[in-house]
């Protein structure tokens, strides 16, 4: 059982997003890139797979930026392969282009199995996962929250609003778009990154020009005005309970 | 116990945990333990342990520590030092025993996930409460003078105020932080902080089981050190004043440290003209288990506390080397969840309880875990509505901006 | 290739969902824009009664056993041949558990570009225009939608649901269905939320809990708040992942859609998939020790201060006044 995880850095929210002066694009100057959280929860999915039925973990991902650091905590947490693919990921890249770009490669890995996050913060043109099932023709299930692997084909439990699911059996090779993991992303100590920075080897492939058809473009990147609409409560403490009190009252409850 | 000659191979997780406890200085001290419990009783979550210290040490012996391993009992452990302060064979129990086991539990992946987050906000960010390092100076706007960084500065600067974690980010503990910066400014201190390029001192981190985690912000912290010239550093922070003195030499970074209470209280004749009368109170001084019991500092905060006039210092039934854990040190501040849901009490109540039992009305503190920590509690402590807790900072601070 | 516009609606057990008519409420602009008709694409097996309260000039609606559960496979490969035939001006299907995979899926099969996450869209000067969210709500990105066709995803915010209901059934074409066996997709059940609990959907006072609560333990706050404001407590996703709130509370993209009278959002930043749970609230309060929180834009009072502080405050007052 083959599988590969497909991870990607975003911007880190904690930082604060600023425009760069073309007014179309963030500001790259002071931005921290993290894994994608969804991706994180993929490769936690793959390893707990792995643990199950043996399975062999690829994980693959964009170079970019720190993405080594992110391989090898993937390695510490028990990936057994490493791939980073090179390109330029500057100018303008979109999901189409990772996915295009990536398909071919990815299906020489002969994968059974594909996850990636179900959708990370930056996109604009779709969720990567499904782009890539797209171009690799293979079937395509989001919003994943347990996969199970059996006999040629998963069953995977998906989410749709209200808190229902539906199971749903999966042919494989097929790639899953995850939503959460069956477990939180696992801690892993950093004496063991730090050694898996020593052991694991990064391997690098090509990915060649990127084609950036499917998006669209963007003429005015902005932040919404902050606060624009509430009314905001000031004052001190004591002040404001009151002022919440007498609000809360207004609109018949307390 | 299984010889040291033996084959790597077929030796044990338990003898090689076992020997791994004689690289803590003094660590072979272990051998000589007693059973006679001392540690395991002075313990503040003792009770509450499966395995507390005197336990984990029988079941080494018996060669069954993976059952320790597999329980969570270690991470009821706050890393206090009150069972190395007892110990009759002078056992380093929470430098080693404790701070080891908790390192295997994180090798292992157990970990409860309030810490993993702390853990790897520390990764990211540099300090455990997931703040931008860009804002760790931006508590000096509150001031009414400038404090600058080093990196502003472009000189050499007297002393180096390594200002640590909370007295940078959290709401409460930025008072004190602003508080200090105002007496240090009295005194005519030349200081300067490090502002973004500091990280975390590392050290609850590192008692917490990260041994990696606190190399590798020592590593940073040293090389941001080695950029400037300054002839000591002071710091509010126990914990960081812990790294400095103990740790951080063993990894090549040395410089002279005090901790605030240390520092002023050496400046007291310059000081004392400015301190005028706060009203009439009873103040109670909180040993914190970095600066007391692991470093012997008891005497200095004590020293100011007396000075400052109309206070009158009482001691509580715990007082220096017996001093309550207020449960924040050793990643404490980060796994009350976790210790909740196994005692439904917390330590700093019964602290805020022997303080309303002095009837004091000021709790004095010196560490940057206990305001936070100690106001909580004491909204839940009856009785304790109207104890106050200040930093010996803020004391300070109200005592020289009071009227004459 | 037309100027029509096309909604792809949504529907789990006998139940359009909401989406749909936001998107056909957005579709309506867009179509009024382009100058071609605004048609609800409906997929499903017997379900053509699901047509009609939707306000579209025409439905388009595929029949099939296969399509009786929601397949991404099934959609995609029914609407592929749709757009081969005739590809509209734009087709939005909504941001969700559904659309995002079909849209995406079906991007790469016919090759029409994609936007996703649009919140609202223009028709000014003769030109169609998207805005869509990003970076957790905290960045808005505009331009024009690509043509000539072009596949858009919806998230809530921008558009009234009642827009995009009619009291008049539109008329209903049935479509061709190709051949739809050897789905590599099948559902085999579903999964009900736990039971037994409270329905949230039908609160009229929410106190909501987000990452800022921190801990277990302190979901009491809300819960003291809650108590005394005749309430119930509800939560975002963080916090029922960690397993401190039951499935039952969630409230957003994979919990419930909320419409109380008044929503309480203690320490929740306003990420989109929590937000598009409450825009049918009336009013909104929320507490953030961000000023900067997204939450702020859709609430009606703001308070940047810490709910650890203010709420205890709060309760004690509401109490105090009963």
């Amino acid at each position: 059982m083959n599988i590969v995880v497909l991870a990607k850095l975003v911007p880190d929210l904690v930082e604060e997003l600023e425009i760069d002066d073309s007014g179309t694009a963030l500001d790259m100057t002071w931005l921290r890139l993290i894994i994608n959280e969804l991706d994180d929860h993929a490769i936690e999915q793959s390893i707990l797979l792995k643990e199950k039925t043996g399975a062999h973990v690829t994980v693959v991902a964009p170079d970019f930026e720190d993405i080594d650091d992110i391989l090898y905590t993937a390695s510490a947490k028990g990936a057994d392969r490493l791939i980073k693919i090179l390109g330029d990921y500057e100018s303008g890249i979109n999901n189409h282009a990772i996915a295009r770009a990536f398909a071919p490669i990815i299906r020489e890995l002969s994968p059974d199995l594909i996850l990636s996050g179900v959708q990370a913060h930056d996109d604009r043109d779709g969720s990567l996962g499904a782009l890539l099932a797209g171009y690799m023709d293979l079937p395509y299930v989001g919003y994943v929250a347990s996969v199970a692997i059996g006999d040629g084909q998963a069953t995977i439990t998906k989410e749709y609003p209200g808190g229902l699911s539906a199971e749903m059996a999966v042919s494989l090779p097929a790639v899953l778009g995850i939503q959460v993991a069956e477990e939180p992303p696992r801690y892993v100590a950093v004496s063991k990154v730090r050694q898996a920075m020593k052991t694991a080897e990064i391997e690098e492939i090509d990915a060649g020009d990127f084609d950036l058809a499917g998006g669209a473009k963007v003429t005015r990147m902005f932040q919404p005005e902050v606060g624009e609409g509430a009314t905001m409560l000031e004052g001190s403490l004591d002040d404001i309970a009151d002022e919440l009190v007498s609000i809360l009252k207004e609109l018949g409850a307390g | 116990m299984t010889a040291a000659t033996a084959p790597a191979s077929t030796r044990s997780f338990n003898d090689v945990f076992y020997e791994s406890l004689f690289e803590v200085e003094d660590g072979e001290r272990i051998r000589a333990c007693l059973q006679c419990g001392t540690c395991s009783g002075a313990c503040p979550f003792g009770y509450l342990m499966g395995f507390p210290p005197g336990r984990m040490i029988a079941y080494l012996r018996a060669e069954r520590f993976e059952n320790v391993i597999d329980s969570d009992s270690v991470w009821m452990c706050v890393s206090c030092y009150a069972c190395t302060a007892v110990c009759p064979k002078e056992i380093p129990l929470t430098p080693g025993l404790m701070t080891r086991t908790k390192e295997e539990m994180l090798l292992a992946g157990n970990v409860p996930s309030e810490l993993q987050d702390a853990l790897m906000n520390s990764q990211r960010y540099g300090n455990p409460l997931g703040e931008s390092p860009r804002k760790r100076a931006e508590w000096t706007r509150g001031l009414e003078f400038e404090v600058p960084t080093f990196r502003e500065a472009k000189r050499a600067v007297d002393v180096l105020w390594f200002v640590s974690d909370y007295p940078s980010y959290h709401p409460r503990v930025q008072l004190t932080t602003r508080a200090m910066a105002r007496v240090l400014k009295l005194l005519g201190v030349d200081f300067a902080i490090l502002g973004p390029e500091e990280n975390s001192d590392g050290d609850s981190q590192r008692l917490a089981g990260e041994r990696g985690l606190f190399e590798m912000l020592a590593e940073k912290n040293g090389k941001a050190l080695s950029r400037y010239e300054f002839n000591q550093v002071i710091t509010s922070d126990p914990h960081a004043y812990n790294a400095f003195k103990n740790e951080y030499p063993k990894l090549g970074i040395e410089y002279p440290m005090q901790h605030f209470t240390e520092f002023v209280a050496e400046r007291m004749d310059d000081l004392k003209p400015h301190l005028k009368p706060l009203e009439e109170q009873r103040v109670t001084y909180h040993d914190p288990c970095y600066l007391g019991r692991a470093n012997d500092v008891y005497d200095a905060p004590r020293t100011i506390l007396s000075a400052i006039p109309g206070l009158e210092l009482v001691e509580m039934p715990h007082n220096r080397s017996t001093s309550l854990c207020c449960g924040g040190g050793g990643g404490g501040m980060w796994l009350d969840g976790f210790q909740w849901e196994k005692a439904h009490v917390r330590l700093s109540e019964w602290r805020i309880q022997e303080a309303v039992s002095v009837n004091a009305d000021i709790l004095a503190v010196a560490c940057p875990y206990e305001p936070p920590r100690f106001e909580d509690a004491a909204k839940m402590v009856e009785g304790a509505g109207r104890l106050a807790v200040k930093d010996i900072a803020e004391l300070l601070a109200e005592s020289i901006e009071a009227d004459a | 290739m037309s100027n029509d516009i096309y909604v792809v609606i949504e529907h789990i057990r006998g139940k359009v969902s909401e989406i749909s008519y936001l998107m056909l409420a957005a579709g309506h602009q867009l179509a009024e824009g382009s100058g071609g008709e605004l048609a609800a694409v409906l997929l499903g097996s017997n379900t053509e009664n699901l047509a009609s309260d939707l306000a579209a000039q025409k439905v388009l609606y595929f029949d099939a056993s296969e399509l009786a559960d929601f397949t991404p496979g099934a959609y995609v490969q029914c609407l592929q041949g749709l757009l081969t035939t005739d590809a509209p001006r734009a087709i939005i299907f909504g941001h969700t558990s559904i659309g995002m995979e079909v849209a995406s899926l079906l991007s790469v099969k016919t090759n029409l570009p994609l936007v996703n996450s649009c919140l609202s869209f223009s028709t000014d000067g003769g030109s169609l225009q998207y805005t869509s969210q990003l970076y957790g709500g905290k960045i808005l990105a505009e331009g024009e939608i690509p043509g000539p066709s072009c596949l858009l995803t919806l998230v809530p915010g921008g558009y009234k649901a009642e827009d995009g209901q009619s009291s008049t059934p539109p008329p209903v074409t049935r479509v061709e269905v190709p051949d739809l066996s050897g789905q590599r997709i099948t559902v085999t059940q579903y999964l009900e939320p736990e039971s037994g609990d409270v329905d949230i959907s039908t609160q009229e006072l929410l106190v909501a809990v987000g990452r800022g609560i921190q801990l277990e333990d302190n979901i009491e706050l809300a819960e003291e708040l809650a108590e005394v404001l005749s309430g119930v407590v509800c939560a975002s996703r963080p916090v029922v992942d960690q397993g401190w709130l039951p499935t039952t509370r969630l409230v957003g993209k994979s919990g419930f859609q909320v419409k109380p009278k008044i929503y309480l959002a203690l320490g929740i930043s306003g990420a989109p998939e929590h937000t598009e749970g409450i825009a049918g609230s009336d009013t909104i309060i929320a507490i953030n020790t961000d000023p900067a929180a997204p939450i702020f834009n859709i609430a009606k009072y703001g308070i940047v201060e810490d709910i650890f502080d203010l709420v205890p405050l709060l309760t004690e007052k509401i109490e105090e006044s009963r």
